[in-house]
């Protein structure tokens, strides 16, 4: 092939990988070059250069692109170097939440073992000295009880009765004949049921009607067919603050039976200043609370609340006066009968033995199931 | 090897589209998505900035040339595999500097991408003889070759941008060119 034959052919070539050719034109090249092997060869070769030529100028161009696209995005600021931490920083991140559960967990713990193995509340036993009177009936003695029941209903065969061990005892004593008793309140607290045991051994079923937190006082009234109305009682209230030094007593049930316990008013003002009590030097116990304190003459003064704790003779008295003060606060409407406060003082100048045994009709045991 | 099941994303898939096409706004994708990573790996193994940029640009010029094969199916996520090519071309580059490498352990997943770069090395060296023919052709040979097979002008209006005095000069000159052209091309090949 010469030189102008071979360029007419790369021409026709072009025009053939183009398209350009039509029907029989086309028709004719093809046959020429699968006649012509020299013909087929070079369009072969030069359908692949121009491949290579093409893909060539894709590249350029997609370099060019890339280019571009690289040059805008580090414009961007999108290639700061990215901070390497150190060991220690990367590690708290990673178990930042793990040690923040498990110092929660250790505070958690920690508290609630202090509290489960009762550490506040003896904080709160250690910081305060007062002492609430309230006789514990404690369970060895309640088992004892129950024993002893069970050994003698074997041996008299008589069935059992029913009547349950109190579980909290106090002292009573009568305001208003009709059945009105006071006591403190902490006597009566959290009661079920309420009964009053007088000296006798006679026992009557009782009724919280009113309560005095603040002055830890309680108003019960005898709700029980059994129950006599007394008479009146033969002690007076004196509501006037009484002196120091004086002769004072009380009555109550620290045991099962009434105790007499004596000693004389030895201040004005209660535990840590409390105006509203007396301090007074009497040997009481648990079990005293909520009975009366009697000058010589019969005048109820007080009724005892508590003791303080590692004092010797450091008793205390609600002062009558607050107790006559919360007595008025009663509503009228919780009343089934009014309160009559007994004015006629029948134990003046009688001997102290005389007196004891006047009063005790008119102090209970209370007992709290 | 047996049929394998299409896990690529379809994000994946239209990035993949954009590069084929030279897409000016899947490149930059590729960049804000994938490049940091790559800065991270370079730099934490003895890297600058700047060959952190060429590794990736490498990179997006080996994906290019295997989309650009008709049987090309990615087998893991783009991520993973720009993440094994970047790795695969620095430690390249690092064994010929003599410079350690210590990976991140199980920094990123990383899958076999030896074959696409031979690939790659191929049409990179056949990139580079064309260069070089076209090159050495000169002006302005090449513009008329690019005009014609590539820009897909007319003789005709070859004819008037080079201001030929008739198209058969411009025929003329356009068959001497491409000649020489061949001869370039194939004559480094050999």
């Amino acid at each position: 092939m010469d030189r102008m034959n071979e360029q007419e052919f790369i021409k026709q070539v072009d025009r053939y990988l183009n398209g350009e050719m039509e029907g029989a034109e086309r028709a004719a090249f093809e046959l020429h070059c699968r006649e012509n092997t020299a013909a087929a060869e070079q369009l072969a070769t030069h359908r692949l250069f121009l491949l290579q030529l093409k893909e060539h100028a894709h590249r350029v161009a997609f370099k060019h692109t890339l280019a571009a696209a690289a040059e805008r995005y580090h414009a961007g600021g999108g290639s700061a170097v990215e901070r390497t931490e150190p060991l220690i920083v990367t590690l708290w991140n990673k178990f930042k939440v793990n040690s923040l559960v498990a110092a929660s967990v250790a505070i958690l713990a920690v508290f609630s073992t202090l509290w489960l193995s009762g550490y506040y509340k003896a904080i709160e036993k250690t910081s305060t000295n007062y002492s609430a009177l309230r006789r514990d009936m404690n369970d060895v003695k309640k088992n004892v009880n129950a024993q002893n029941a069970v050994i003698r209903n074997i041996n008299s065969g008589k069935p059992r009765d029913d009547r349950s061990v109190g579980s909290f005892g106090g002292t009573g004593f009568v305001i208003s004949a009709n059945g009105y008793v006071v006591t403190n309140y902490h006597v009566v607290r959290g009661a079920d049921s309420v009964h009053l045991q007088n000296t006798k051994g006679e026992s009557f079923r009782a009724k919280v009607i009113y309560i005095d937190p603040t002055n830890d006082l309680a108003l019960l009234r005898i709700n029980d067919s059994t129950y006599a109305p007394l008479k009146s009682a033969p002690y007076t209230f004196k509501e006037a603050p009484s002196e120091l030094g004086e002769d004072v007593y009380t009555i109550g049930y620290p045991r099962d039976e009434v105790v007499y316990g004596q000693g004389y008013l030895s201040s004005r003002t209660g535990y840590a200043g409390d105006t509203t009590a007396y301090q007074i030097s009497i040997p009481v116990n648990p079990g005293n609370s909520g009975g009366p304190v009697l000058d010589s003459k019969g005048n109820v003064i007080g009724i005892i609340s508590g003791k303080q704790t590692g004092i010797d003779g450091a008793s205390f008295a609600i002062k009558t006066e607050a107790l006559l003060k919360s007595i008025a606060e009663v509503p009228q409407d919780s009343l089934e009968s009014d309160l009559v406060i007994s004015k006629k003082n029948a134990l003046g100048g009688l001997k102290r033995t005389e007196q004891v045994k006047k009063i005790q009709d008119y102090v209970y045991l209370v007992k709290v199931y | 090897m047996s049929k394998r099941k299409s896990i690529v994303p379809e994000s994946d898939a239209a990035t993949l589209a954009g590069v084929a096409s030279g897409d000016a706004g899947s490149l930059e994708g590729l960049y804000r998505d994938y490049f940091p990573m790559i800065l991270n790996m370079v730099v934490q193994n003895n890297g600058t900035e700047e060959e952190a940029k060429d590794v990736f640009q490498e990179a997006v010029i080996v994906l290019y040339d295997n989309v650009k094969r008709r049987d090309f199916e990615l087998t893991s996520r783009l991520k993973t595999y720009i993440y094994s090519v970047c790795r695969r071309l620095w430690l390249k580059q690092l064994g010929s500097k003599n410079r350690a490498f210590r990976d991140v352990a199980a920094y990123e997943d990383v899958i076999v991408v030896e074959e696409d770069l031979a690939l790659h090395e191929e049409k990179d060296l056949q990139f580079t003889l064309m260069e070089h023919a076209l090159d050495d052709l000169g002006e302005p040979c090449r513009t008329i070759i690019h005009d014609f097979y590539i820009s897909n002008l007319s003789m005709q209006e070859i004819c008037e941008k080079f201001g030929y005095t008739n198209s058969d000069n411009a025929k003329t000159q356009k068959y001497k060119c491409l000649q020489r052209l061949k001869k370039l091309f194939f004559s480094a090949t050999k």
